[in-house]
């Protein structure tokens, strides 16, 4: 930092703002542009969940427990799926060849909500007869199908990282940033009750306080709760960096002459103190996001998370935990890896971020 | 060194105080209790329900039950599981046990591995060996616990090499000591190994680019220029400083493992502190979750202490004050 303010302005190449130069080193790194891509598409697939999905979450299908992926295929030119009966009572099922329907893009089906607001039954690809149905992942144990299921999943495993990091990360950086700028008492007592907070087990002080609430709530609010527990448990470890970075650059000249200037200590606090950690803050924030989905996970698989019929990649991979099913029904198995190409895709990008912020090498 | 040891140790007494009051004020605003389901068991009368409530102080408010247990405690006595009938602190030990077996395997299994990974990724830096292992580190810090514990749950079952679950087979108390060494190992392996993938990743890293950090540093060219072999360089020169990093990482590590690896517990059923204190939380078996909450917080703060204390060994220019 020093030494940047003290290079004579005369070598300076063409200003370029941080952003740009930071923008432009990221966009050396194939990896982390591969997993920003990957990200993009799956919030953009998260986003228009119901229209991509062939069915709803909480259709079920009577006949379809257990159902074993069934893909369309070429005949000619167009594509058909083909019919599928069960075989008496075992969750085995046969495919008849012969007796087919073709697959209609954008056709009616089940209705839905399109971007959460707007009423519409239009679905990017289906066959519109129960009898001859798209499973591209498979049917879970109630005959709904995965895919579809999947997809809904993704819009609460994919924004309750998102949110929560808002909420946490707003609250981590207010306190360390008055922890920090303003030291004394109020230092010492905000400090004692971070490492309270980060000296309990993560995942017990996450279900202590699940526990707090009742057991059975409506989706959207354990949605909330989940939310408030999350930032609740991680705003911790934020704002002790945070403290650190406000307790140097308070001593900065800069933070005088704003100081000087009349500026209040709150004006200084958010326009001088805050803005200096926003690297940090950005590349810290993408490395945090998966651990919040593996708790959301996490939480849903053990039974206190997301309940049914809402679709959650934990609630989702619960019904895997059964051996028998697992290895007869090994698609089961899809949210486990979605939910590892999401994190992987964040780890790309974190990863690149955090080279990218980084100054000392080039 | 003494004085600090003192020091850290008394700094934990008013943590685990706070600890355990937060755990109780948290268990107290959940709603019902251990006995709410056996209410509606009609066979119980609604008096042997009202005298284990006073006996357990459950139908008291949070703090007189807290004062309670405190108390107890500060006589070495840390109440009683409701559910197993049996005191805590006996219940605690014995998974305390399985879950230390566990996290030792682990702690082996993955600085064994990645240590040596690392340092050779760093010294074929940009070759094939480097490549592989970093993308190998990628995908073992995404794979999350949940899946790579279903996955080896599933290829147990499928193969049949390994037991599905549990830390000892049925037969266990029948057999000679040595076939119950090698039944506990028979059981270790799997959930050992699911424990240790996700920290493997992390450490290979860190052991990379610290050794590469050293090996730039004006003291091994130095050491190459005087003609040192390159053996003699790495080992003697770069290793030595490049694993100061990695104890801090250790004792992370060590405390992570030590206070529970719920997750893996859970799923492969390996019977140790984190699938207790789970089952406890739902079966609002209260005073064994203040219980194991504060074992855990303690093996955590006790992982980060020990740490620290192994950096002061390793590295002369640190004085612990």
């Amino acid at each position: 930092m020093e030494a940047t303010e003290q290079t004579p302005i005369v070598e300076m190449q063409p200003m370029l703002s941080p952003w740009r130069l930071f923008w432009q080193r990221l966009k050396k790194r194939k990896i982390a542009m591969t997993g920003g891509i990957i990200l993009i598409v799956l919030y953009i697939i998260a986003i228009f969940a119901g229209f991509i999905a062939p069915f709803r979450y909480d259709t079920t299908h009577p006949n379809a427990f257990f159902h074993q992926p069934v893909w369309p295929e070429f005949r000619g030119l167009r594509l058909v799926v083909p019919k599928t009966e069960q075989l008496a009572g075992d969750y085995s099922y046969q495919e008849d060849r012969a007796d087919t329907k073709p697959l209609h893009f954008l056709i009616k089906g089940d209705s839905y909500k399109l971007l959460g607001l707007i009423p519409c039954s239009i679905h990017l690809f289906g066959t519109g007869d129960d009898n001859y149905p798209v499973y591209l992942i498979g049917a879970d144990q109630f005959g709904r199908d995965i895919f579809s299921r999947l997809l809904y999943g993704s819009q609460i495993s994919l924004s309750i990282g998102l949110v929560g990091i808002l909420v946490s990360f707003s609250l981590g950086l207010i306190i360390g940033g008055i922890s920090g700028y303003f030291g004394g008492g109020m230092d010492t007592a905000l400090m004692r009750l971070c490492e309270l907070v980060m000296s309990i087990p993560a995942l017990y002080l996450i279900i202590s306080l699940r526990n707090a609430f009742p057991p059975s709530m409506s989706s959207a609010q354990v949605y909330a709760v989940i939310v408030v527990i999350l930032s609740v448990i991680s705003w911790a470890s934020m704002a002790r960096v945070i403290r650190g970075m406000a307790l140097s650059l308070r001593e900065q000249q800069f933070i005088l002459a704003a100081r000087a200037m009349g500026q209040s200590h709150l004006r200084v606090i958010c326009r001088h103190i805050l803005p200096n950690t926003f690297s940090y803050v950005i590349v810290s924030a993408t490395l945090v996001v998966p651990y919040y989905i593996l708790y959301e996970v996490v939480l849903s698989f053990l039974g206190v998370g997301i309940q049914e019929p809402q679709a959650s990649w934990g609630l989702m991979l619960d019904a895997a935990r059964n051996t028998e099913y697992l290895q007869r029904f090994p698609w089961l198995l899809a949210p486990g890896a979605a939910i590892f190409v999401t994190v992987l895709a964040f780890n790309f990008l974190g990863d690149g971020l955090r080279d990218a912020a980084d100054t000392k090498q080039i | 060194m003494w004085q600090f040891i003192l020091k850290r140790l008394l700094h934990m007494i008013p943590l685990l105080l706070a600890v355990s009051l937060l755990t109780f004020l948290l268990m107290a605003l959940s709603p019902g209790n251990y006995f709410t389901t056996l209410q509606q068991n009609p066979q119980i009368s609604p008096d042997t329900i009202a005298r284990l409530k006073a006996q357990f102080h459950l139908d008291q408010a949070w703090y007189v039950q807290y004062v309670f247990w405190l108390k107890n405690v500060l006589c070495g006595n840390f109440g009683y599981s409701m559910a197993y009938k049996i005191p805590a602190t006996s219940l605690i030990m014995a998974r305390l046990w399985n879950t230390f077996l566990l996290s030792f395997t682990a702690l082996i299994i993955a600085w064994g591995i990645a240590i040596p990974l690392g340092i050779w990724a760093a010294i074929k830096k940009d070759s094939w060996v480097d490549h592989t292992c970093s993308f190998l580190a990628f995908v073992g810090l995404s794979v999350p616990d949940v899946l790579l514990s279903l996955l080896a749950l599933w290829f147990a079952a499928a193969t049949g090499w390994f037991p599905v679950g549990g830390s000892e087979s049925s037969l266990h108390d029948f057999m000679t000591p040595g076939q119950q060494f090698w039944d506990i190992v028979y059981h270790l392996i799997l959930p050992a190994i699911v424990l240790a993938a996700s920290d493997l990743a992390g450490i290979m890293r860190r052991m990379r680019s610290c050794l590469l950090d050293t090996l730039r540093a004006e003291y091994v060219a130095a050491a190459r220029a005087r003609g040192l072999g390159e053996g003699l360089v790495i080992y003697k020169h770069a290793l030595r400083n490049a694993i100061n990093p990695l104890v801090t990482i250790f004792g992370y590590s060590l405390a992570q493992l030590l206070s529970g690896a719920v997750v893996v517990e859970n799923i492969m059923a390996w019977p140790g502190l984190g699938r207790l204190t789970i089952e406890a939380f739902f079966a609002k078996d209260s005073y064994l979750v203040v219980d194991s909450v504060v074992m855990a917080t303690a093996l955590l703060v006790a992982g980060n202490f020990i740490a620290d204390i192994l950096l002061a060994l390793v590295d002369p220019r640190i004085r612990l004050k």
